[in-house]
């Protein structure tokens, strides 16, 4: 069928050239910024004074990448690109498994045991869901301090574990598991530990994998927190390190900003690739809090 | 009220898969007419390209005088029951059956008075301002007719309404759409994947199987001159016995007894019997080896094997049956012959 | 809980400890903490404080710059959560909408969901250079000069751009995952009752679309009061001065910058119960919210 005996189809395209348009705008938003960060990084920085980001892509990236990585700076030099990219995964690896570890731990008690004080215990848990580190940060900040565990890796991720969100989605799919297997597995002479580690856990991978991705990231872009808990260079991670970046800006006469973006990119990009690549796990487990 | 046409309408999906090879007919002004297969003929396809919700890849739909093949779904004056029923979960059921209407700048008093005219006739009164979420599997299949019946459609496109109802109920469902569509008089085309609702329900049959129309007819014919080996097993319940023969001379034969003549094909040839045309007969010339029998309380059925072959006869209840052999007649013109090769009747 | 649960006394006990410790120790504690340091007036050189009864929250409700901070606050919320919230539907109705390339564009509009947001603000600054940011130079196109960091309303138009910006891909990804959970059939209906596309978006998907849109909601305001702390800092570049700022941000600099600890916990504990209002008022409407079947 040719298009001029039929109208309404014609129509059809215009519209779905419409969408494709509007996705393609959309896109360009998301993404430009990102290639705005490698342009800029791949010419010296005195062009970037000159001209800002353009169109122009030079050859500086090895260099900027080597000054980002390995190059020293701050006060006691200890925040080179490495270091912090090495703090940043032990939060980000840390956060994710021990909150994991102790959410499951935590969800199989409460939905699998007869306990006095279950309901007790939930509300203690489920309370904390309400309020985010954030509005209550200095005290936290004064307990960390009371406890010694300023400049450290616990005192960086414990606290930042003090909140229910893996726990409360392992208990909605514990509850979703049917009720037929632990009764089998009863009749089959299992006790809670062997069902624990030969069914349920097995049952959870997914579920495991997509937590692991959600809370990764968000312990990796984490902020507030490790800004005020580390104020040692040498355990500054990426995302902490920006602020650092931006105040060097401020100072040099020629503004480095090769390095500082490339810093940024690099701490973009571990997050990205993660999420990206386990896309449909990381939806799935994402949107299931929905429900 | 419209007539329906198809003319080499044909289903290519981007992918390369034919759904639907090129296929046509009509259905008269008025008729029910039932699409039957199993799942993924492309029955579903067929009736969502007449519904405007699938392109048509190429060749023409009528419906009526007009060609609309590239019409909007919601110009085409047609209703459509979808099989989960599709009510809009959040609008009363009242506003569901209105919603069409409302769309159309129809009058709020005409629209009212259909409305109530639809729900007296579906005992829908009662239920009006509720939600969907709040309705019995059957009220909402009620609901999802009223939606079709108000909108006075020139076509009405039934996409298995009944599989989602328990037994019982599917067989009331069934006794009033089929007695509303008669009474409405409006041109149905109605797809099912369940022989009972293509026998008892349709004028005619169109039986489809892998993208084509393997025999069109009325429930009758279909049933007992089936024009395929498909067919024949797929219409029946149980299917019709699938037996080894041979054609010669003019004659098939079954295990050398002259079954059928006027067979214009030689070799070998399938012979197909129905099951209730296969009668206990104590000078019947088949001599069967009954080894299982089925009570169903009205009626039985015995398992058996003529020779090396698998077969089934069903007698009334009244019928003395035991294990072990048993002769059997055939019904005179009852046995259909098809090809080997292509199952194509002979 | 399971009705087939496991009988041990001291297993569940054991398996709580570490989450009911890690629970009491930082959370209730700080939680109370703050409340408790709310009613006191801590010495700026740290000896001792002082009992001074609900001064703390008096003295902030009567002091103009909290109300403005306050104000602010609303302003950038509303304005965050609504656009971001919009852009968003936008885009995934119509990356619902397309065949082609359906796959590509979930990827390319969503990955800035791994972000952070202090680098979203980094990147908010280069866009903004006073010298030669891009959206700088369109602005001056356009006749107007952006002065980030000088311009009250300028910089907080581009702290609003960039959080919307970075809260867009989580808005997409629930609202693409609520529009395939509408069942097929109903919008095929509504193709059958309804010829205008853009009707049938506002009498059908939009209301389907309801109880994501309201969840997303509570979660947009979360985002804006809290995690836009990292943007704030960085497009500030740490130095508040007369920019704007919200109330977290007050609470943070007051708290740990102005050593005000009594004047911050009471801030905290206003924030506490503002949550905690929005919570109440979260489980309400979901008692409320549309269920499908």
């Amino acid at each position: 069928m040719s298009d001029m005996t039929n109208p309404p189809r014609r129509r059809l395209r215009l519209g779905t050239i419409m969408d494709h348009a509007i996705l393609i705008i959309g896109v360009l938003v998301m993404v430009l910024p990102l290639v705005m960060l490698v342009q800029m990084s791949s010419i010296p920085d005195t062009e970037i004074i000159k001209t800002g980001p353009s169109l122009h892509f030079g050859d500086q990236l090895d260099d900027n990448f080597e000054k980002a990585m390995f190059g020293a700076t701050g006060f006691s030099g200890e925040n080179a690109g490495t270091r912090m990219l090495m703090n940043s995964l032990i939060l980000g690896i840390g956060f994710a498994v021990g909150k994991i570890v102790i959410g499951m731990m935590a969800a199989y008690a409460i939905v699998y045991f007869r306990l006095r004080f279950a309901t007790l215990a939930f509300w203690v848990i489920f309370t904390t869901l309400l309020l985010p580190l954030e509005v209550r940060i200095l005290p936290s900040y004064e307990v960390v301090q009371n406890l010694g565990m300023v400049n450290t890796y616990h005192g960086l991720i414990i606290p930042l574990i003090a909140s229910a969100t893996a726990t409360f989605f392992f208990r909605q799919f514990f509850r979703s598991v049917p009720e037929e297997l632990v009764e089998a597995a009863r009749i089959d002479g299992a006790g809670p530990v062997r069902f624990f580690i030969d069914i349920l856990v097995p049952l959870s991978q997914t579920m495991i994998a997509a937590m692991f991705i959600i809370m990764f990231v968000f312990g990796w872009n984490q902020y507030l927190w490790p800004t005020m808990i580390t104020t040692e260079e040498g355990m500054f991670t990426l995302v902490r390190g920006i602020k650092q970046i931006v105040q060097v800006l401020e100072g040099n006469r020629v503004p480095e900003f090769g390095r500082a973006n490339l810093l940024a990119i690099i701490a973009v990009v571990p997050p990205v690739l993660i999420v990206v690549f386990f896309q449909s796990w990381f939806v799935k487990g994402l949107t299931e809090s929905d429900k | 009220m419209a007539q329906v046409s198809l003319n080499n309408v044909q289903k290519v999906y981007p992918n390369g898969f034919q759904a639907l090879h090129p296929t046509g007919f009509e259905v008269a002004d008025g008729e029910f007419v039932v699409l039957v297969g199993p799942s993924g003929c492309g029955k579903s396809t067929l009736l969502r390209m007449i519904a405007g919700l699938e392109d048509i890849t190429d060749g023409s739909l009528h419906i009526g005088d007009r060609v609309v093949n590239h019409v909007d779904p919601a110009d085409r004056d047609i209703a459509m029951v979808f099989q989960n029923y599709a009510l809009y979960p959040h609008m009363t059921v009242r506003k569901n059956i209105a919603y069409g209407l409302q769309n159309r700048k129809i009058a709020k008093d005409v629209i009212a008075g259909k409305v109530a005219e639809a729900a007296e006739m579906l005992n829908l009164n009662d239920y009006l301002d509720r939600k969907p979420s709040q309705l019995s599997g059957g009220q909402r299949q009620r609901v999802a007719m009223g939606r079709a019946i108000v909108r006075d459609p020139s076509v009405f496109l039934f996409d298995e309404p009944l599989s989602n109802l328990d037994a019982k109920l599917r067989n009331q469902m069934r006794v009033e759409i089929k007695a509303l569509q008669r009474r409405l008089g409006v041109t149905s085309i109605y797809v099912t994947h369940d022989q009972v609702e293509a026998m008892t329900m349709a004028d005619r049959i169109i039986v489809m199987n892998a993208g084509r129309i393997e025999q069109i007819g009325t429930p009758s014919e279909v049933y007992h001159r089936p024009a395929s080996t498909f067919v024949a097993s797929f219409m029946g319940a149980p299917p019709m016995n699938m037996l080894p023969g041979v054609a010669e001379n003019g004659a098939a034969h079954l295990f050398d007894l002259p079954i059928a003549d006027q067979v214009a094909a030689r070799g070998e040839v399938i012979v197909g019997i129905r099951p209730e045309d296969l009668i206990p007969d104590a000078t019947g010339p088949l001599a069967i080896e009954v080894d299982h029998i089925e009570d169903l309380g009205a009626h039985r059925l015995l398992h058996g094997a003529l020779r090396d072959a698998r077969l089934t006869v069903h007698v009334s209840k009244d019928v003395e049956v035991a294990h072990g052999p048993l002769r059997v007649a055939i019904k005179p013109d009852a046995v259909s012959v098809f090809d080997v090769t292509s199952g194509a009747r002979l | 809980m399971k009705k087939a649960g496991f009988t041990q006394a001291w297993l569940p006990i054991l398996l709580l400890v570490p989450q009911l410790s890690i629970i009491l120790i930082f959370f209730y504690w700080p939680a109370a903490q703050a409340v408790q340091s709310s009613f006191y007036l801590q010495d700026p050189f740290g000896f001792g404080s002082t009992f001074v009864g609900a001064d703390n929250y008096t003295d902030l409700l009567g002091n103009a710059e909290y109300k403005r901070i306050a104000w602010f606050t609303v302003i950038f919320t509303v304005s965050v959560t609504f656009l971001s919230l919009s852009l968003a539907l936008l885009l995934a109705v119509k990356a619902d909408k397309v065949i082609r390339g359906a796959k590509g564009y979930r990827t390319l509009l969503m990955w800035v969901y791994a972000v952070a947001p202090p680098v979203a603000g980094f990147i908010g600054l280069i866009m903004f250079n006073q010298s030669w940011g891009p959206i700088t130079r369109t602005f001056a196109a356009l006749g107007h000069d952006l002065k980030i960091g000088v311009n009250y309303w300028d910089t907080a138009g581009a702290m609003i751009a960039v959080s919307v910006w970075k809260q867009i891909p989580v808005n997409f990804i629930f609202f693409l995952s609520g529009l395939q959970s509408i069942p097929r059939s109903v919008r095929e209906a509504a193709l059958i009752d309804n010829r205008s596309a853009s009707s049938r978006f506002w009498g059908v998907t939009f209301p389907l679309l309801a109880p994501t849109g309201f969840f997303l909601l509570i979660i947009n305001i979360t985002y804006a009061l809290f995690d836009t702390f990292g943007v704030i800092d960085t497009l500030v570049k740490g130095e508040p001065g007369n920019n704007p700022m919200t109330l977290v941000y007050k609470v943070y600099v007051d708290g740990f910058r102005g050593n005000d600890l009594g004047g911050s916990s009471a801030q905290s504990v206003i924030l506490m119960v503002l949550v905690l209002a929005l919570t109440v008022f979260q489980f309400r409407m979901v008692e409320r919210r549309i269920h499908y079947t």
